[in-house]
């Protein structure tokens, strides 16, 4: 087990802070004990490409090595959950797109089946397999763009990157065109999907899926056998598993350490209990694994895939019976929570019986999973540091939000 | 699966002075919720972590929650006497009263090992403006860590024995609390061409009158 003892964590290093010659805080760095060079302290992002966004990382630097590091959020908030308080529950579906804005799909599900749970609505089968179809097809877009943005971070300047970006247009056209939005898709419903996909659109998703495979051979023909990222990316960020658990590290980065946690299987939410998949799991927690998982989940994900397309029954997408506009659930509460690409995404909702939630509440993965950045950083260079955060996968309107 | 209740009596057999109250839950989802107190928290947290029979190694979700005063009314039942020899008359009286509001904070609480989950913790601020203080689980789990800063940030809600509780979306000057019930949004009024509703009433305000161009105050 982690000792947790708050001594011992890398956060009570840092305690009051003050403005610091260079205007920005956290400062006041305590020499190294046994003398040293001179610290160097700056700020990295927030208008930083290998930062995904608008991150900032207050980095204090011994030579090259990173000695601390402290995270600064919130150049994205707009309080996401003070918006979700002022609108219906059906109003917030939309502004769910916009946390994780590559994955809308999984958002609008998460948020889905957690006003599902407080008004005690069921779903028709075959939404519960379009839910799957969609989920997994945000993973793979998810996953694809993730290795991309990576490699970019690694210096494969393009070509990585541009082969997912390629390959994500083939999906995001087929969201456009089930949903009518690339990215913001705001296609899930209490209790269904808005709308129902035609065989044709069926069809093209079972083409897409066909030639997904011999994509992922490609690209891992270019990356994963590759000496420079192997170099690059073995031992760097090694997060054991007992910390990662106890630092609430979900999804693949949680199964890259070694813990085989997949709520598609712990919760077995939807269909996924009748569909078979493998979880897969790293060794040793570094970053290359934390690559490495994400790809074998992608595999994992054209087999899902595959399997709620044959297995598709039909019938309705939609319960009529569930309400979506006037819906006032009783007063209570619920939390309602999915395996997103990047890890456990949940909605926590009061109700206090009006149709407004009391609480509206995010549990964004990338967030949480940025609680051991320190920890993962510390003793690695600036440009280890810039792969390690690369390696969380984070979306600033999530982490902000 | 455990059930709230089987955790309780754990709890109240580990730690017979503590109080703990199971907070019932009146949506279908049924996931009713422990509510602790502050002085026995931080080794509950520990014993629902450590003990192997209840292994919560994961605290997944934290937030949370403000709750306004209420106004209570009550019915009080008097009994005067009634006619003289007969029996006395019940008199029903309504009596108001404030219920004073508090903050409360919510944690998830997941089995990793045993595949358990959730078990909700509340802990509860003794009211919204004096005493906001609870103490800090992150010594617990480490998940808390950002997430205790948000409910400070966003809520007020002090913890003791957080390492490093400082605001984490907004910016360090800032001195409000957004999520609290009784905040009020700034006024940042800015000009627009084509006013409408709140916009309009707002602008009311900054342009008494005459009005600024392509304004009219006649409604």
């Amino acid at each position: 087990m982690f000792d947790a003892n708050p001594a011992a964590s890398p956060s009570a290093r840092v305690r009051k802070v003050e403005p610091s010659s260079f205007g920005f805080q956290p400062s006041s760095v305590p020499p190294p004990a046994g003398g040293g060079g001179d610290l160097l302290e700056i700020s990295l992002g927030p208008h930083h490409p290998s930062t995904h966004g608008v991150f900032r990382m207050n980095v204090v630097l011994d030579g090259e090595t990173v000695v601390r590091l402290k995270p600064v959020f919130g150049y994205l908030h707009r309080n996401h959950e003070k918006l979700g308080e002022g609108t219906s529950y059906l109003g917030s579906m939309p502004y769910t797109d916009r946390l994780d804005y590559l994955n809308s799909m999984t958002n609008n599900w998460a948020y889905a089946i957690a006003v599902e749970k407080l008004a005690g609505l069921t779903v028709p089968e075959r939404a519960e397999y379009v839910r799957v179809i969609l989920a997994e097809l945000t993973r793979l877009l998810n996953h694809t763009c993730l290795a991309g943005f990576l490699m970019q971070d690694c210096g494969c300047s393009g070509t990585p990157l541009m082969y997912a970006f390629r390959e994500r247009e083939r999906i995001l056209d087929l969201f456009e065109s089930l949903s009518g939005s690339r990215m913001m898709c705001n296609y899930q419903r209490f209790g269904g999907c808005r709308v129902d996909p035609t065989p044709a659109w069926l069809a093209a998703v079972a083409q897409l899926v066909d030639r997904y495979g011999p994509f992922l051979d490609e690209f891992e023909e270019l990356l994963t056998g590759n000496e420079i990222i192997m170099a690059r990316t073995q031992g760097v960020g090694r997060l054991p598993a007992a910390l990662a658990v106890n630092a609430g590290v979900t999804g693949p980065m949680l199964r890259a350490s070694g813990v085989g946690h997949d709520l598609r299987k712990v919760d077995g939410y939807g269909v996924y209990p009748r569909l078979n998949f493998r979880v897969p799991v790293g060794d040793h927690g570094d970053v290359y694994d934390r690559y490495m998982v994400r790809v074998l989940e992608m595999r994992e994900s054209i087999s899902l895939l595959r399997q709620a397309l044959a297995a598709l029954p039909g019938g309705p997408v939609l319960d009529p019976k569930a309400k979506q506009r006037g819906l006032r659930p009783k007063a209570g509460e619920a939390y309602g929570r999915i395996e997103g690409p990047k890890g456990e995404i949940g909605f926590y909702l009061v109700s206090d019986g009006t149709a407004n939630p009391y609480r509206y509440r995010v549990r964004p993965p990338s967030f949480v999973n940025l609680t051991v950045l320190e920890d993962l950083c510390l003793g690695h260079t600036v440009a280890d540091a810039v792969i390690i955060l690369g390696s969380i996968d984070i979306v600033l309107g999530e982490v902000d939000r | 699966m455990d059930t709230v209740e089987h955790v309780r009596e754990r709890l109240l057999a580990r730690f017979p002075g503590a109080e703990v109250t199971v907070v019932p839950n009146g949506s279908p989802a049924g996931q009713h919720s422990l509510l602790i107190s502050a002085a026995h928290a931080l080794e509950i947290a520990r014993y629902l972590r450590d003990e192997p029979g209840l292994a919560y190694d994961q605290c997944s979700n934290v937030t949370g929650i403000d709750w306004r005063d209420r106004e209570v009314i009550d019915i009080v039942k008097d009994s005067q006497p009634g006619a003289p020899g007969g029996p006395p008359v019940v008199v029903e009286r309504k009596v108001k009263r404030i219920e004073p509001g508090y903050l409360e904070v919510v944690y998830h609480l997941y089995s990793l090992a045993r595949r358990e989950g959730p078990v909700v913790l509340r802990l509860r601020t003794g009211n919204r403006s004096t005493a906001v203080s609870v103490p800090s689980l992150t010594p617990v789990w480490r998940s808390c860590e950002f997430q205790e800063r948000e409910v400070f940030d966003l809520f007020g809600v002090v913890f003791t024995g957080h390492p490093d509780l400082r605001r984490i979306l907004m910016w360090d000057g800032y001195q409000d609390h957004p999520m609290r019930k009784d905040y009020v949004e700034p006024d940042d009024y800015e000009w627009e061409p084509t006013p409408h509703g709140d916009v309009l009433t707002k602008a009311k305000r900054h342009y008494p009158a005459p009005t600024a161009p392509g304004m009219t105050n006649d409604e």
